[in-house]
Order: C-alpha cells, then structure tokens, then sequence
C-alpha cells in the first residue's frame, strides 16, 4: 500500500510534464477509435486506465509510444513531439518501456539476451556491463535463477515479470502496461502485480490499462475511464470508485465490481 | 480424504502399459489384415523376387569392374568399368589432363570449407574473410596464370568441379538476396515493393532454361561490340537470379508466421528497422522456414545440369560425352547411375544437415 501523502506530492509544475496529449484524434479507416484526447502526465505520476473493451484504451497508451501512429491533435513525449520522424519515434521508445498483454518475449534468445538486448544495440552499453544490469533487475523482479532458460520454459507470471525486467533494463522515464495480467492464469496475477507495486514504490512514472481495482486503488494517482474513444472520467482512485460521476463509469463499476 | 491421498500415491506407480506383439503378430495385424492388403502382399512380393535378385546378380556377381570394353561386351553384367576408364574425363572435363591436380585440389578445399562451416561454433566474423581466401584460391587454382601456374581458359572447366561451383555460388549468393527481396516485398515503401514483387513474379513465372538461354543470347545484344561476359558467370548470375526468387517467397512465408507482438516488442525497445530484423525477427522466420529452404537448395543444385544447354559441360554432359565413345557404347545404365550417386550423396548431406541444424536451433 502506498499512502495518500506520497500519493499526493506530485509536483505538478510544467517542466515536470513527461507526456502531453493535446486534442488527439485516430481513426481505423472509418472507425472514430480515438476522439478528442487531452492528457497531461507528470513525473512520477501514476495512472490507470479503465473501460470496456474496444473502448481506445490500448490504441491510447500504444500512440504513445507510436506503436499506432495519430492523425490529428499532438502527442509530446518527454519534450519531443510525435511526428513521422523516425529519429524521433526511435528516441521516444528509448524511453518509454512498455509491457504487452502477451509478453512477447524473444523465444529465441535466453532470458538474459532478451534483457540484455535493447541496452547493448539501441543504449550501446558494452555487453559485460548489459548484463550485469540484466542480473540486477532479475533479481528485483525475483527471477534470476532462470537467466540461461529460454521463455518458452517458464510459466506465463515469470515471463511477464521478465518482460517488465527487459524495459527497465533500458531504464526508461515512462513505463506503459498494456492489460499486464489479463492473460495470466489467475494464481500468476498477484506475482506481476507486486512487482508493478514495488516499481511504484520507486517513484517510477507509469500508465497503466488495467481492470485490477485492487492495484488502481492502492497505487494510482489518477484513474481514467474510457468509453467511445473518449476519456468520460478522471479522479483520484478514492473518488473514482466511491463516487462516480457518470452513469457509464457506475455502470462498467457495477459490472466489473459484481 | 484420505483415500484420494492414497489414490494419488497409487497412480504415481502406475506406468503406461507396454504392449509387446511378436513377429508372426505383426505380419498378421500389418500385412494380411483383409483380403484387400494380403492381395498387395502378395503382389509386392512376387514384384520383389522378379527385380531384385536379377538385379543384384546384374551389378554385383556377373559384373566387370576394372575390364576392357570388349570384355564387357562379352558379359552380361553390369560393365562398371566404363567408370574407372573414363573417371577423369567424367569428372574434370576438358581440363587438361596433366592439371586435374588442381581442380581436385580446389574441390577438396571447398568441400572442407563447407564441412568446417557445419559446426555452428564457426560462424563468427572471420569466417567470412576464410571463405574469401578460400575462394581466391580456389579461382586460382583453377584459372592459373600466377605464380608459375598455366593458365587453363574457362572455356575448357567442366564436369564435378562445375557442378560444385555453379550450385555452391548459386545457393550462397541466392540467400541473401532472397532475404533482401523477402524484406523488400514486404517493405511499406511502394517503390520498393513494386520493384520485389516484379522481379519475383516475373523471374517465377518463366523456367529455368529459358533465363539460361537469354543469359547466353540475349545479354550479350546489350554489350557493345568486342566486350564479352564470361559464359560460365553468365549462368552463374541466371541460377543467382532464379533461385533467389524462390528463396524470396519462402522467406516472406516465414516472416509472415512471426506475430506482430514481436515486432512491436522490438520496435518499444527502441531497435531501429535493421536491428528489429537482424536480431529479433529474422532468426525466428528463417529457423522455420529451414525445410522448405533446402527443398529448393536442392533442386537448385539439380538445376545446375541445365546448364548444358548453354554447352557448359557440367558433370551430366561429360559422362554423356564419354558415353559418346563408341568403345563404351551401350553401357549408358552404370555411368548413369554413377551420376546419380554423386547428385544423391550431395543432396542427402544436404538434406541430412537440414534436419540436424533444426535440431540444434529448436528452443
């Protein structure tokens, strides 16, 4: 658990902006997925967001990153606007780690060379080094005993953890969660979850799609919902699941709730 | 409770039940299992008893194997005599005859470096620079004119060591240019695209010999006057080109089996489009698509013998020519098969490796 206090002493001042979203929009051909989009996130911050599926919450946090590119508005990542540039969108991925639904690991490379990967060829860092960081960050997320296994031999919880491991290797400012347990089996989730929380501990800046109110609750600064392509809500966790504002947030509460 | 405890504790102990079946069994329950089977049984049999003894006696008890062509004739078995007797011309050519030392000597160093590079141990950075020593080499031990060594025109190079040569380039040149032509077709660029997916189609849409032969008439229209391509390069660069196309397409099968999820897992890394590909995707797609590379490998290499329509004399056209010896006439059977050795042993390492090398990567 992480207390309101530190929960609450973001400083929000403008230099402290690490990503700003300014009337987005994306289509998929025809289809509106992502409409009028704002959203400011400050250092440290942490968010989560929630809403049904099909929802945009994925497309979302994936234009962050450039995985899917936007057509209209302004994406600015740590001072650098999101354009065709593909020096740009390679520098931006630098620094914006993110973690799949489906881990995609590299099955052909040992745990140690997917973690030791993206610092040695994109960061330059000699190989000795890369590994020595790779070590460090398995043994954070408790697994560093399979480090010359291949992910095909581990189970879906260790290979989530390792897929957080393999961003932090390349110690990114932001770290983005694409529904991180929502293909784990149910035994595996609490595993993921805890090393999410102890990264929140740390005061890393994270975004976070998830339906895991436990974990919203506890760690997050904002939660948002998203319904249509569009953000319909946004308050602090307490607020958020006590008081809802908006009829379809506490109809997608009520249903995902129980 | 206690009871399932102790049926769990029971099933550790159990085994998957061994079925044993004796000989008799076997032939019953696999060869005369109805009347349909035991009718192809007995059919097979007789087939057997008619060809194979009659051949065995053929190539192994009335056989002649170091002989005279007339003792042959007199004979009724195989005459595999005609292989040693006609051995250097089957296999070197027109190469002249007190030089065949360096051909055999440039055959062995190839095929050395092919067999040093079957251990996966070797494939580092200096193996490249081996293979352009190795090949250097090679081209001057057959070309000569250095070193004291006579000069033996291309002109006169043919039988084993051209088949080799032919198909060892073929294949080492046509990889990665189907690789380039695989990434091309699936480039975003549309220039790039159109250009791959033109090359491809065109080249796969028209046989083999028929790029042989424009390789040996057309091109050389194009050239001015007096500027001449060496023939055998020119065939060379049409099996490049064709099987390069071949490998193109399976190659884009492979890459189109790697989920998106491991592009975008390279891409959020921060890998740049050589990198991702290098490093995360291709080791994946060509690992898969190993079976269906080698099919065409191989009949790359069969494909060599097409080049005798070009009048280069590849190991196919010299034992014809040697058969050509009215001497040795009518003994077309033995060298033949001989030959067909030679292509099955090839392609059987081939394939064999294939396998092997699926083994080693499987993860």
């Amino acid at each position: 658990m992480i207390s309101e206090a530190t929960k609450n002493s973001i400083e929000r001042s403008s230099e402290d902006k690490i990503i700003e979203i300014i009337d987005m929009n994306k289509w998929f051909g025809d289809f509106h997925v992502l409409v009028d989009i704002n959203l400011t996130v400050y250092k440290g911050e942490r968010i989560v967001i929630c809403g049904p599926s099909g929802s945009g919450k994925s497309t979302l946090i994936r234009c962050i990153n450039r995985l899917e590119e936007h057509q209209k508005g302004k994406i600015i990542v740590d001072g650098i606007e999101l354009t065709g540039n593909l020096k740009n969108i390679e520098k931006i991925r630098e620094e914006v780690g993110m973690v799949f639904q489906h881990f995609n690991l590299f099955p052909h490379l040992t745990i140690l060379e997917n973690l030791s990967l993206g610092p040695i060829w994109v960061r330059k860092v000699p190989k000795k080094e890369a590994e020595e960081t790779a070590m460090y960050y398995l043994e954070k997320v408790h697994i560093a005993e399979q480090a010359n296994k291949y992910p095909g031999q581990l189970s879906g919880g260790q290979q989530q953890r390792v897929a957080i491991a393999r961003s932090l290797c390349m110690k990114p400012k932001v770290m983005l969660f694409d529904e991180p347990t929502s293909a784990l089996d149910p035994e595996m989730v609490k595993e993921v979850l805890d090393v999410m929380i102890n990264l929140a501990k740390e005061g890393m800046t994270m975004i976070v799609v998830s339906h895991e109110m436990g974990f919203a609750k506890s760690v997050a600064h904002r939660v948002l919902f998203m319904d249509f392509g569009q953000i319909v809500e946004e308050n602090t966790p307490h607020e958020f699941f006590d008081n809802p504002q908006h009829d379809r947030t506490k109809l997608f509460l009520s249903q995902i709730l129980h | 409770m206690d009871k399932l405890k102790n049926n769990i504790i029971q099933s550790d102990g159990l085994k998957a039940p061994v079925i044993r079946i004796g000989a008799l069994q076997w032939i019953r329950s696999n060869l005369f299992n109805g009347v349909f089977n035991s009718i192809l049984t007995i059919v097979t049999l007789l087939l057997l008893y008619k060809v194979v003894p009659p051949f065995i006696k053929w190539a192994f008890i009335d056989s002649f194997w170091f002989s005279t062509a007339k003792e042959c004739s007199a004979g009724d078995g195989a005459c595999w005599s005609i292989i040693p007797a006609n051995i250097r011309f089957i296999i070197f050519g027109f190469y002249p005859h007190e030089l065949h030392w360096r051909p055999l000597l440039a055959m062995i160093m190839m095929v050395g470096l092919i067999l040093y590079c079957k251990n996966r141990d070797h494939w580092k950075k200096s193996l490249i620079y081996i293979w352009i020593a190795g090949l250097i080499i090679m081209g001057l031990l057959m070309k000569g004119g250095l070193f004291g060594l006579t000069s033996v025109d291309s002109d006169q190079w043919g039988g084993l060591p051209l088949t080799l040569m032919l198909s060892v380039f073929g294949m080492v040149a046509a990889y990665p240019l189907g690789i380039v032509l695989a990434l091309g077709r699936r480039s975003k660029m549309p220039a790039v695209k159109t250009v791959c997916i033109i090359y491809i189609e065109l080249i796969r849409g028209v046989p083999l010999i028929s790029l042989l032969f424009m390789s040996a008439i057309l091109f050389p229209l194009f050239f001015p006057q007096g500027v001449t391509i060496n023939k055998i390069i020119r065939a060379q660069a049409a099996i490049i080109m064709f099987t390069a196309a071949y490998i193109a397409e399976v190659v884009r099968g492979g890459l189109q089996a790697i989920t998106r999820g491991q592009y975008e897992a390279a891409e959020s890394l921060g890998l740049n489009y050589a990198q991702k590909m290098r490093l995360v995707i291709l080791p994946q797609a060509l690992k898969i698509v190993i079976p269906p590379t080698v099919g065409i490998l191989i009949s790359a290499f069969k494909d060599t013998s097409l080049v005798v329509i070009i009048a280069l004399y590849e190991i196919l056209k010299t034992t014809r020519t040697a058969l050509a010896d009215p001497a040795w006439m009518g003994f077309s059977p033995e060298a033949y098969i001989f030959v067909a050795l030679i292509y099955f042993v090839c392609c059987y390492t081939m394939s064999n490796y294939s396998r092997r090398l699926e083994k080693e990567l499987h993860s």
